[in-house]
């Protein structure tokens, strides 16, 4: 119905491109404010964006300087943080062997073991998670239970852990997939009875099998719920696999701090937990824009 | 031989604990090969209830559908369903859409190329094969419910089964809809059976109309052939004496003699 007048539109262009010296002239002095129109603004929307925490972040350094300097403070200043811990902030890569390592290699010990343990829990919690949305059955028998076991925290598996694997590594890599799997589960297993009883028409009628329904319409419509589920859980790894490496030892970010403790580096600790939230940070972020990218349309029905 | 598609002495009872509710009585239809009919009723009578027998979606609770002299009773591509919402995958594009469908229909025997072609095919059908890459939220209620109709015609169903799918539309772009469906109809020969509860929109478009008395226990309360000859032209029926004593006919059925009371 609108293609008649779009011709229309385009026939009436045709006849004046009888006079193209003025079309050429017309162009570049377009493009030329464009440009610079594009990019105030965005100057202007970044700085609205990166003004307010710089500022709030040098307040609040300030005054933690000021309240921290007094002599005989139980936490250092960050100035002397700065100081004292210069070598750790400077060398994030050295390697000394044993533990003595810089704070990269720790994080990428710690990244490592949350890697094994949430990767396992994100495979097993959507199948689980799948079973309990699809399955009635399968939900009454184990929702009572999941419902108190995920009450249970994280660190309360570790002695039951490495009673059963006999090693610290194992048994940190169990701690991570036993706290990050409930939120998984339960996510997908609403995302799975939210899908629309049309989705599943569509299906009937397509007599899609169950692989195919799986895959086409299972997956992409709770996508947006598993991955609710699948950040979540990846917050929990990463706040459980720092205690779970305080008891266990060995090179990870939760050891290193623990061992700071020890040896009273107040100012490593401070430097380590930067580091920890930064990358806790970047982990929660990931699985986001991964949701975002795989789940792209499916929001706006 | 018999009707092409015949609805056999169909009765649909819920039951929730003790309470049972019977939706649909002795409903008894037969439906010749390239025949339009609608179904219309006020709303819950059941008429839903009893496209969705057809597909196969609900089970009836004693009778039958026979289709091309078998009986079905669970969803399939040959009773193709256009939504009233349009039931568009959101994460697909609309070509893709219509893929999915003819891919799992054709996928043993037409080639990846044919299949394409008849995708495309289907989407220029219903004139949608302009937005193909698009996704269904980037385009209009009409639009996608034009897509709904080719990933149905892409199908090649024996029945096509369209349950209101106007209803949710505005007036103007509902008649744009019901133009192309007449055409469709008119090119392909398909027998369709519509549901819906727009007296001109049955009028219009069928060579029959079941009328629904009001449930519970819902049974077709009459049928009225309607003897307009094809193409029917949307104008130049407004004056026609068997458009309107048609038209008469089904509004005098569902306000005189089955007035819907409960609600409204």
């Amino acid at each position: 119905m609108s293609m008649p007048a779009l011709k229309l539109e385009k026939s009436s262009p045709a006849k004046m491109a009888q006079a193209p010296a003025a079309q050429v002239v017309k162009m570049p002095a377009r493009k030329r404010p464009a440009l610079a129109e594009k990019i105030v603004p965005l100057l202007k929307t970044a700085a609205a964006n990166i003004v307010p925490p710089i500022v709030v972040i040098a307040l609040l350094l300030g005054l933690w300087q000021i309240l921290c300097s007094a002599p005989g403070s139980a936490l250092p200043p960050p100035s002397s943080i700065i100081q004292n811990s210069w070598e750790l902030i400077a060398h994030p890569f050295y390697d000394r062997g044993g533990l003595d390592k810089g704070l990269f290699w720790h994080i990428l010990a710690s990244l490592q073991r949350v890697a094994v343990g949430y990767s396992l829990a994100a495979v097993a919690g959507v199948g689980l998670g799948v079973l309990i949305g699809q399955s009635t059955w399968a939900m009454r028998g184990l929702d009572p239970l999941f419902q108190v076991l995920r009450t249970v925290p994280p660190l309360a598996w570790l002695p039951l852990s490495l009673a059963a694997f006999r090693d610290g590594q194992p048994a940190a890599v169990f701690v991570i997939f036993i706290t990050a799997i409930w939120p998984i589960i339960i996510n997908t297993a609403v995302g799975i009875r939210n899908i629309p009883q049309d989705y599943r028409n569509v299906a009937a009628v397509l007599r899609l099998n169950p692989i195919e329904f799986f895959l086409k319409i299972m997956i992409p419509a709770a996508a947006p719920y598993i991955f609710t589920g699948l950040r979540i859980g990846i917050g929990l790894s990463w706040l459980a696999i720092i205690a779970a490496e305080m008891l266990i030892g060995g090179v990870g970010i939760g050891f290193f701090i623990w061992d700071a403790w020890n040896s009273s580096l107040i100012g490593d600790i401070i430097v380590a937990l930067f580091y920890v939230g930064i990358t806790g940070f970047i982990l929660d972020r990931m699985i986001a824009a991964v949701g975002a990218f795989v789940t792209r349309g499916t929001a706006a029905a | 031989m018999g009707a092409y598609l015949k609805l056999d002495h169909i009765d649909k009872t819920f039951t929730r604990g003790s309470a049972s509710t019977n939706v649909l009585k002795e409903v008894t239809l037969d439906i010749d090969k390239g025949e339009y009919v609608s179904i219309i009723g006020h709303s819950g009578c059941g008429k839903s209830t009893l496209l969705n027998i057809v597909a196969g979606l609900t089970s009836a609770t004693t009778g039958g559908v026979i289709l091309d002299g078998r009986e079905v009773n669970s969803p399939g591509p040959d009773r193709a369903v256009v939504f009233q919402n349009h039931s568009l995958l959101p994460w697909l594009t609309v070509y893709d859409n219509v893929r999915l469908a003819v891919d799992k229909v054709f996928s043993g025997t037409r080639s990846r190329a044919e299949r394409h072609d008849w995708t495309l095919h289907n989407l220029d059908l219903v004139q949608m094969g302009h937005a193909k890459d698009k996704r269904p939220s980037e385009i209009s209620g009409g639009m996608k419910q034009r897509v709904g109709i080719a990933r149905a015609l892409a199908m090649e169903p024996k029945v096509l089964l369209l349950d209101e799918p106007f209803g949710a539309l505005d007036a103007l772009t509902r008649a744009h809809l019901q133009d192309s469906v007449m055409q469709i109809h008119a090119t392909l020969g398909n027998t369709i059976l519509m549901i819906t509860h727009d007296v001109d929109e049955a009028v219009l478009l069928s060579d029959r109309i079941v009328m629904m008395t009001n449930g519970p226990s819902a049974y077709v309360g009459e049928v009225l052939e309607v003897n307009l000859t094809r193409p029917r032209k949307r104008l130049e029926l407004v004056t026609n004496p068997t458009y309107l004593k048609a038209r008469e006919a089904v509004l005098k059925f569902l306000h005189e003699r089955h007035r819907f009371v409960e609600a409204a």
